[in-house]
């Protein structure tokens, strides 16, 4: 069983105590421009989207890192960089789907998400849990059973 | 430093030059920042004189030192000038995640000067300043401005804006910023109008740093404990927002309604939090590093009144419900819509209106002053509209604009504003609270809720409960609540913190924060000192005790009906005590003694 972090969009308040937190863990101060995870808000409907690395089980971040500094831990299922190996070549940055993996030219590092090693500051300073450290066999069946909820109460109105 | 970043962005707009300036350590210390620190430089740079729309006036957007940073809910800023609704100091507090940009940009300040040539607007990314036309965006509703310039600037970068109410100076005219959240009162975005600056872009990509990293996390942690265990700060604000309190001052007889002549509404809860949640409310929404989320996502899907956007606050819903003895919340979420849209503050606008409204249905101001507006009472289509033609310009909305204090001396009836130092009194009627009226009538701002809300006490009882109509010892709880609002507007940290935590966890936050040893003493001392500059920024400016005063209607005409049946104000009782409090003599003045002690003589 591995964990994951689940994101819930609809409980999102767009705070980004989440970025905060992350990079107060990463990178001892607060420059949420070198957090691994980013809330994206659309002012004129109030809607905000937190974003960090899926940790992808067939990850493109790791198929084209040269040096395989990137890789999947088949245990955790997280995708782990060791930065002793990372070159700098930014072959990840490019090839992440997500846009999940950055650049920091100012620490000349690769910036991804590590579940700050299994226990992620961003679950745990989240206001209303729209970021949720989970089991990943239950998390989807808690979001489910929340659509199934909303659709019997569609269908018990009709 | 930490926490400050220790530098000042100084812009001249009428010379085009920008250059950057050294925050004083001892300086920052003694007034912290935000409203302190912009209240210092303007008491030091500008003549309080000065008409408030020239090119003399200077417009401070001031961060405080735990801006930026994940202190719970600690991430706004204030817009310092001088009011030209009021002519008094002004600081308008915003939260969004504006104030927190201009921290990572590298700075704790900025200072813009003088009056540009034509419209413009600036653009912060990191060192690089410049200031850009803005001909294309003149005239645009603040939505759209925002969209424009996260276009041709950064998708990232945060924006403060007028609207179309800014750019003619409207005298309740508001500086929007991150498309949803007001710096409102006193006039701030004619000020920014008059310089021709229609908006400041900002994009920082630099860090906010603390001094003692892991005692800081600790003291975020206690704290946000507190609030969240809260019953109002945890859980109250998130379900219902501000607007949870229509039906409680309702309650208790002390919602002011049809203009302040009652203080009871019949149909209030209709325009109250728990109405909203159950039919416009679609989440709710969270300033930077906000864990309270007082915030209303609305949406009006009612054909007549559609929209989306946020609010209404509690001060909102009432001034364009209640006041105007309007109970449809459709109508009053569309008003809110178009004062953010148009960038105006609500609470003088509502407050105008339902102005209008009694001078209207006394027939001092006739359908041919509003070139047909039906503005009765209750009508709540004419309400939408006269919001709609202040934000334009139009009709009877070029009256409207300049507040209520303006609009009732035009037709002869100055008394008939409900108004304090010419500002508009929010949402708590003075007569029912009394505590409450000795904050607006002592206001630095004038009609004011936010720098003194002794509703807490007084109707919450928060911390604990007070008689909201005894006078005894109310003197002493505004004076407490008045400082330590100044000393914690000017951390960057908003007032709703206190529903949870008071001033020996903010001066853990600074402490760890900033490193400079402060103790909920030294903390509170520092609120004191801050009020005191602004009364004295305020005298200079030709202020005295005779302003310190409510609307006649207050102390003259006792509550009609209801719970608080019978109650007048009792401020003109209390006002020695509180100038002795203060340590002000007879006239409203500090003394040389208070001054000394405050080391601001």
């Amino acid at each position: 069983m591995g964990m994951m972090l689940m994101i819930h969009p609809d409980r999102c308040t767009g705070c980004r105590n989440c970025e905060l937190a992350c990079v107060m863990e990463h990178e001892g101060a607060f420059r949420p421009k070198a957090s691994r995870v980013h809330v994206y808000t659309w002012e004129r409907e109030g809607f905000s989207v937190p974003m960090m690395c899926q940790q992808c089980k067939d990850a493109a971040c790791t198929t084209v890192c040269m040096p395989k500094a990137m890789t999947r831990n088949r245990e955790t299922g997280q995708v782990e960089l060791d930065q002793s190996l990372c070159i700098g070549c930014k072959m990840c940055v490019q090839a992440c789907p997500f846009g999940c993996v950055a650049w920091d030219l100012a620490t000349a590092k690769i910036l991804k998400c590590d579940t700050c090693g299994g226990d992620p500051s961003c679950a745990e300073i989240c206001p209303t849990a729209a970021l949720e450290w989970v089991e990943d066999t239950l998390s989807t069946r808690t979001r489910k059973q929340t659509f199934a909820a909303k659709l019997k109460n569609a269908f018990a109105e009709v | 430093m930490h926490g400050w970043t220790g530098k000042i962005l100084r812009v001249d707009l009428t010379s085009g030059t920008v250059r950057t300036e050294a925050l004083n350590p001892a300086t920052a210390r003694a007034f912290i920042g935000a409203r302190g620190l912009g209240t210092k430089i303007m008491y030091d740079e500008v003549d309080p004189t000065v008409d408030p729309l020239s090119p003399a006036n200077k417009l401070i957007f001031a961060a405080g030192p735990l801006t930026g940073t994940f202190a719970p809910s600690m991430g706004r800023f204030d817009v310092v000038t001088k009011g030209p609704l009021t002519g008094a100091i002004a600081a308008s507090n915003s939260g969004g995640a504006w104030g927190p940009e201009l921290k990572y940009a590298g700075y704790d300040l900025l200072i813009v000067e003088g009056r540009a040539a034509k419209p413009v607007y600036l653009w912060i990314e990191d060192d690089a300043v410049a200031i850009r036309d803005a001909a294309h965006l003149w005239g645009k509703d603040v939505p759209e401005t925002t969209e424009r310039l996260n276009e041709e600037t950064a998708a990232d970068a945060k924006v403060a804006c007028i609207g179309p109410a800014g750019e003619r100076m409207a005298l309740i005219a508001s500086i929007m910023n991150d498309m949803q959240r007001a710096a409102g009162r006193s006039g701030v975005g004619a000020v920014m109008g008059s310089k021709n600056l229609k908006a400041v872009v900002v994009r920082g990509t630099g860090a906010v740093t603390v001094a003692d990293r892991e005692a800081f996390v600790g003291a975020v942690t206690r704290a946000a404990t507190k609030i969240k265990e809260h019953p109002v700060g945890g859980t109250g604000l998130r379900l219902y927002g501000t607007n949870v309190l229509v039906n409680i001052l309702n309650s208790v007889g002390g919602l002011p309604t049809g203009n302040f002549q009652e203080a009871r509404f019949e149909t209030a809860d209709k325009v109250g939090g728990e109405s909203l949640a159950a039919h416009q409310l679609q989440r709710p929404k969270g300033c930077f590093a906000c864990i309270i989320s007082c915030g209303r996502a609305t949406k009006v899907t009612n054909p007549k009144y559609k929209g989306r956007g946020e609010g209404p606050e509690y001060e909102t819903a009432w001034g364009f419900g209640p006041d105007c003895r309007i109970d449809d919340l459709d109508a009053v979420t569309k008003a809110n819509y178009l004062c953010n849209e148009y960038g105006m503050d609500t609470i003088s606008m509502g407050g105008t209106i339902a102005c209008a409204m009694e001078l209207f249905s006394r027939g001092l101001l006739t359908r041919e002053d509003t070139a047909g507006l039906e503005l009765d009472f209750g009508n709540a289509e004419a309400m939408v509209e006269a919001v709609r033609l202040t934000g334009t310009g139009e009709g009877v909305g070029v009256l409207l604009a300049e507040g209520s204090y303006r609009l009732a001396s035009r037709f002869g009836h100055p008394e008939l504003s409900m108004t304090v130092k010419k500002q508009e009194m929010p949402a708590y009627d003075p007569r029912a609270v009394q505590g409450i009226g000795l904050n607006y009538a002592t206001n630095n701002r004038g009609g004011c809720h936010v720098r003194g809300y002794t509703i807490s006490p007084e109707i919450l009882g928060v911390p604990v409960k007070a008689d909201k109509d005894a006078i005894d010892g109310k003197p002493e709880l505004v004076v407490l609540f008045q400082n330590l609002t100044a000393a914690l507007d000017s951390t960057g940290g908003c007032l709703f913190t206190t529903f949870g935590i008071g001033a020996d966890e903010f001066a853990e936050l600074m402490t760890t924060a900033t490193g400079v040893p402060y103790t909920a003493d030294r903390f509170i001392r520092a609120g004191e000192r801050i009020w005191n500059l602004e009364r004295l920024w305020n005298l200079k400016a030709g202020l005295s005790a005779v302003d310190d005063t409510l609307p006649p209607r207050m102390t003259g005409e006792p509550i009609p009906a209801g719970p608080s049946k019978g109650a007048v104000s009792r401020v003109p009782e209390m006002m020695p005590l509180y100038y002795a409090v203060r340590g002000w003599d007879g006239e409203g003045v500090p003394t040389r003694e208070t001054l000394d002690v405050l080391e601001l003589a």
